[in-house]
């Protein structure tokens, strides 16, 4: 077990975002977390990452309570992030960008008069990774005029600098054309291979993607976990895929029972 | 790695231009006036107070608007050491007032760095405006809205009390300021350069994911709050022999306010630009002064001029005019 949720609870006002959400991740999951709108997946990736206090619950890191202790200590201990909408900081290079990350895992961000540029083990190193997320070519440029992919990767790929154990991506596919998705989710998981990173927590909308590349599935409703199991497992499940997956993709399940009948 | 051509130029272009600059200002008093070198040593105290005063507002994006608290904590040390205590080593009075505005920063800045934006801006300039009441109601120890006169410091253990008043401070004194002043200029560009400055940077450009890439943004605003301060200490330090009697308006919070206007001035997006706005105000307040009353409402109608039409401020519309030419 390497990251566990204990009930977790998060009402905003009367609305209840989270009702009561349980689950334990363990070594070399890759984990997707799925649901309709609305249903508390980014509130549960917020509070797990500690940006959001919990009304109720605990969250365990390697055996450590992490409950609300904060992103910067989180990303000290090894959990890393990435964002559903874009998050960069936009006068940075993309080198620069990644260079944040470095700095600060290495613990040379107190170093106040050596020269950054100089640095060629920070410098290598965002090489390295910029590389890694085939964004070396664009090295030079300003993040605020990469196009929107770009942008979402070298968010992405910032989280992966962090050299964490685990990682959560929200949507980390959203926004960006079907054809580059899979080219985006193969990088993902040959990255975390060189990286060494545990564990991959995601939240998903894309169905393809969810099914083709986890081990395991948390389906969220209404701010309560619905499903927990193996795509295999989750895919069966009438309920998950009529509330989960829509009208669309229940017609296609149900026309395929009934053809499976006649 | 192979530095490309254009970059090596480029570099060696700019050390051109500051030995240039550094040496027309070094030989000024030898071809201009006493006034003229007198307002340029006016303008080296307060290049000093900018350069730090823009790591907080450019650097880390944190607008203060109580600034000038600290350039009166450096003068009123200038003046406490030499008339009560009569400790005239001007070496002395820069590490205490570095001291004393350092742990004053800390206490503060812990205070001041849990907010950002306009909190934090009426934060600092309710500290100025206590620091004031202070030095006007402790009459007996600050002499109240009096103030207090600084006698002339020895430099480097020399004691130029022989030399007239104006020549002291067109000639030695002048050098001595333009030293520290180039000193200081270099150690901010360093910390600039730094990994920590980078941290600085990407606080003020995305706090929430700094925060997400390890940076502790309390503690680097912290940093930057501290650092500034002492900045601002010498540069109120210098600045005191200059004008030989302090007063509370020192930390007023108009003169917080001119510390903004010259960095908005020069531009505070460029490393430069707090420099170039503190010497056009200072030789602009100079020219309009003397020539109406009504200075500040040009001075006004100037700053309204820079938010609007050019933000970058001067050096914003230099590095625009010369991209253009490139182009």
């Amino acid at each position: 077990m390497i990251l566990s949720a204990q009930d977790l609870h998060k009402h905003y006002g009367e609305f209840c975002a989270l009702g009561g959400v349980s689950f334990q991740i363990n070594e070399g999951e890759f984990v997707s977390i799925i649901g309709p709108n609305g249903a508390g997946k980014t509130t549960l990736i917020n509070v797990l990452t500690g940006l959001l206090k919990p009304n109720q619950g605990k969250v365990f890191f390697k055996d450590m309570e992490i409950t609300g202790i904060g992103p910067e200590r989180l990303s000290k201990l090894g959990l890393a992030r990435s964002f559903q909408l874009v998050n960069i900081f936009p006068n940075f290079t993309v080198l620069e960008f990644l260079m944040v990350a470095i700095v600060s895992r290495l613990g040379k961000g107190k170093n106040f008069f050596s020269s950054l540029l100089r640095d060629q083990e920070v410098t290598g190193e965002a090489l390295e990774v910029a590389k890694l997320f085939g964004l070396d070519e664009k090295k030079d440029m300003l993040t605020k005029n990469l196009p929107q992919g770009d942008k979402k990767m070298l968010d992405v790929a910032s989280a992966f600098a962090l050299h964490p154990e685990v990682i959560l991506l929200d949507e980390p596919t959203s926004g960006v054309s079907t054809s580059d998705k899979n080219k985006i989710m193969e990088t993902l998981v040959s990255a975390s291979k060189k990286i060494g990173i545990k564990s991959i927590i995601q939240v998903e909308h894309d169905m393809d993607i969810v099914f083709s590349y986890s081990d395991r599935i948390i389906a969220l409703h209404q701010g309560k976990i619905l499903a927990d199991g193996a795509p295999e497992k989750i895919e069966k499940d009438e309920e998950v895929v009529c509330t989960v997956l829509g009208q669309k993709e229940c017609f296609k399940i149900f026309s395929s029972i009934l053809n499976r009948e006649n | 790695m192979r530095i490309p051509w254009e970059v090596t130029s480029l570099k060696s272009f700019r050390i051109v231009v500051l030995v240039v600059v550094s040496l027309f200002l070094l030989g000024l008093p030898l071809f201009t006036g006493q006034f003229i070198s007198y307002l340029m040593l006016t303008f080296f105290a307060y290049a000093i107070t900018v350069v730090g005063f823009n790591l907080l507002f450019g650097y880390t994006g944190l607008l203060s608007f109580g600034h000038a608290l600290f350039m009166a904590v450096g003068a009123y040390t200038a003046a406490f050491l030499t008339s009560k205590f009569s400790v005239l080593y001007m070496e002395v009075i820069l590490i205490v007032s570095v001291i004393v505005a350092s742990i004053l920063a800390a206490l503060i800045g812990a205070i001041c760095v849990r907010y950002i934006k306009i909190y934090f801006a009426m934060l600092t300039l309710a500290f100025g405006m206590l620091f004031y009441t202070f030095l006007l109601k402790f009459y007996y120890l600050t002499g109240g809205d009096e103030g207090m006169r600084v006698l002339r410091p020895y430099l480097l253990g020399f004691n130029f009390s022989e030399v007239p008043k104006m020549q002291f401070l067109t000639g030695s004194y002048y050098l001595y300021t333009f030293v520290i002043l180039a000193i200081l200029i270099f150690i901010m560009w360093k910390i600039i350069s730094s990994p920590f400055g980078l941290c600085l940077k990407a606080i003020r450009d995305n706090p929430e994911k700094a925060e997400y890439l390890g940076v502790s943004v309390r503690k680097y605003r912290w940093y930057a709050f501290v650092i500034s301060g002492a900045y601002a200490a010498v540069g109120g330090a210098l600045l005191a022999p200059a004008i030989g009697q302090v007063d509370p308006g020192l930390t007023y919070w108009t003169h917080s306010g001119t510390l903004v206007f010259m960095t908005l001035l020069g531009g505070f997006e460029n490393f430069f630009g707090p420099l170039i706005g503190g010497i056009v105000y200072i030789f602009l307040q100079d020219k309009i002064m003397s020539l109406t009353t009504y200075w500040r409402f040009i001075f006004g109608g100037i700053l309204a001029f820079i938010v609007i039409a050019a933000p970058g401020g001067i050096a914003g519309v230099i590095s625009s005019l010369a991209k253009r030419r490139k182009s």
